[in-house]
């Protein structure tokens, strides 16, 4: 393993103000590397998704440090944190979020746009990224014309078209049938594997701990135990 | 064709119901100002047509002449005074004032009056499409537009009539001298026009002042007011700026039209910017998702920009069209909506400038988007 690309120590979360108040995320401490496939597992409200937005800089901590490729983002603002995200953080959500009215390619492209980057190169790496996931042959395709694994796939090369030094997913599986989800897992392991990039997935489902190099456990907020997963690619 | 602009446009056209709510709301608003604009356009050009095609380098007015029609009068030694003025070539009297037509099926009707010397550079009617000019130096010769030939129960060139009951007879007939009273203009002799509404052979209503080759209008102006006591000497473009300033501003017409196009804009901008906000709210989640992966505030503003300008471009070129129409089909009528390609290139700007004004309480709602929405089910 290398050093951390995504570190979050002694985080400290309070979501809503007033007598709603909830501390979401209680002290967590996690470090994710370059080519590590963490599984974050806990029921459901037990802070996994929060801690996952803290560690993506969606979300700054209440208190706690987040490092992204080592760089603190205390007091960064806004825009800042967009930069980070742009430059470092690739996302993949349960209900893959697609534009319904943009092609595969065009979709993957998007992560790219962006960022500023040219179209015709942004064109040329989306159609890498679509190779890489197995959907090359359905660049032109929009997202009500595939499955949902094809496009929980399609979101797998937006978030990895970026070349991003960690990759965020939540749920990822959640909306998909055992072989599909399988699917996903497997090309998000070796994702990690081939291209070095850390991969934290957020879930509940223990389909897939074999395909985690770890495995942390969050309840109520609080990290409450880790364990080796099975990091199996075959 | 660039992705943010794919993007937008099919953001845009994916709820075509909305999108044609959107584009008539635009429409409704630009045409409205159109309809307004051109209105006012039309009327300022009416108000002054006369001083317009009239041959005059300065005008000597009676004191506090707020228009071409007012019909107070000049006594004629002030003219008398003008023309011993070193630079005055010549004054030439003009006439003006109400008198009553003669219809053939009996009654009268109104008519505007304007008597002018018909053998010299008098101010002589244009556009004449019947009859010759010359033949206006008759006595008892007059000039009509054919637009109130049915009005006057006349059949025009040759046809006789009375006014103020003196025979008259029209020897020249003429297209698109409309008076935004709707009273019918009749251009006749000087004689005439004094005989018609029994004015005294010494005023005249205005004189109009030629200058001498290489006279300069100023300086000259300046020596005429110093011996002029009971007229005021305006330059052409002055004559124009008080009739335009009376009727459009001092009748308070002008200021209705400005108020129905005002009106136009507010409800286009409220219509659009509700629809645009809308459309937003229903696309939060791949705003967040956008925000999400990284991009920049003005990535996503452009993304709505864009949205706001394509919607522009298309309501425009619609209203555009309908503005044509409106034009064309209002063309022979007393008051014709005017459009000019100032007018059109003014009226693109505001379409820009509602829509993407329209766009700002969406950009706000952008603005303040939580990219953790997209981690919502």
């Amino acid at each position: 393993m290398t050093e951390p690309v995504l570190e979050a120590v002694d985080v400290v979360k309070y979501l809503g103000h007033g007598p709603g108040q909830v501390q979401a995320v209680r002290g967590a401490s996690l470090s994710l590397a370059g080519g590590e496939l963490i599984l974050l597992m806990g029921p459901s409200g037990s802070g996994k998704t929060t801690l996952l937005s803290i560690l993506g800089c969606i979300l700054s901590p209440t208190s706690g440090t987040v490092r992204v490729c080592g760089q603190s983002t205390a007091g960064m603002r806004r825009e800042e944190m967009a930069r980070l995200r742009r430059e470092h953080v690739g996302f993949i959500f349960q209900s893959y979020h697609l534009f319904p009215t943009l092609t595969a390619a065009d979709n993957v492209q998007l992560a790219l746009d962006v960022r500023g980057e040219a179209p015709a190169s942004a064109l040329r790496k989306a159609e890498q990224a679509l190779a890489i996931v197995g959907l090359a042959h359905k660049a032109g395709s929009f997202p009500r014309e595939l499955s949902g694994g094809e496009q929980q796939r399609v979101a797998i090369a937006r978030a990895i078209v970026g070349n991003p030094s960690a990759i965020l997913a939540d749920e990822p599986t959640g909306a998909l049938d055992s072989q599909n989800g399988h699917a996903v897992m497997r090309v998000l392991a070796q994702i990690a594997k081939d291209r070095s990039h850390g991969v934290l997935v957020v879930t509940h489902d223990p389909r897939i701990v074999e395909f985690a190099d770890r495995i942390v456990r969050i309840e109520d907020g609080r990290i409450v135990g880790e364990e080796r997963g099975g990091a199996g690619l075959d | 064709m660039s992705l943010i602009f794919r993007l937008s446009s099919r953001n845009l056209f994916q709820d075509r119901m909305r999108f044609v709510a959107t584009v008539i709301g635009i429409v409704f608003s630009i045409v409205l100002v159109t309809v307004q604009m051109g209105l006012f356009l039309s009327f300022g050009r009416m108000v002054t047509t006369m001083i317009d095609h009239a041959p005059a380098d300065l005008w000597i007015v009676p004191s506090g002449t707020k228009c071409f029609e007012d019909p107070s009068f000049v006594d004629e030694r002030e003219s008398f005074r003008a023309l011993s003025i070193n630079g005055v070539a010549e004054t030439l009297p003009i006439v003006i004032g109400f008198a009553q037509w003669r219809l053939s099926s009996g009654g009268t009707t109104p008519v505007f009056i304007i008597g002018s010397d018909m053998r010299t550079a008098g101010l002589r009617p244009w556009n004449v499409v019947a009859g010759d000019l010359a033949d206006l130096a008759i006595p008892g010769a007059v000039a009509i537009d054919r637009s109130y030939l049915g009005r006057l129960e006349t059949t025009g060139l040759g046809a006789s009539a009375e006014i103020g009951d003196q025979r008259v007879e029209v020897v020249a007939v003429t297209k698109d001298i409309r008076a935004f009273t709707t009273t019918p203009y009749v251009f006749t002799s000087l004689e005439r026009a004094r005989a018609s509404m029994g004015t005294s052979p010494d005023k005249a209503t205005y004189f109009m002042v030629r200058l001498a080759a290489g006279a300069d209008a100023e300086t000259v102006r300046g020596r005429l007011r110093k011996i002029l006591s009971e007229s005021e000497v305006l330059t052409p473009d002055e004559f124009r700026g008080r009739s335009r300033s009376f009727w459009l501003f001092g009748t308070g017409a002008g200021a209705a039209l400005f108020a129905g196009a005002l009106l136009g804009i507010i409800v286009g901008t409220v219509i659009v910017a509700q629809i645009l906000y809308s459309s937003i709210k229903d696309h939060l989640h791949e705003f967040a998702t956008l925000r999400a992966i990284g991009s920049s505030a003005m990535y996503l503003n452009k993304v709505i920009i864009l949205q706001a300008l394509l919607s522009a471009a298309i309501g425009f070129s619609i209203a555009s069209g309908i503005g044509l129409v409106i034009v064309a089909a209002t063309a022979d009528t007393a008051l014709p909506i005017i459009m000019t390609p100032m007018m059109s290139l003014g009226l693109f700007v505001l379409t820009v400038v509602m829509c993407v004004s329209s766009a700002i309480s969406a950009i706000v709602q952008v603005m303040r988007i939580d990219p953790a929405v997209a981690f919502t089910r």
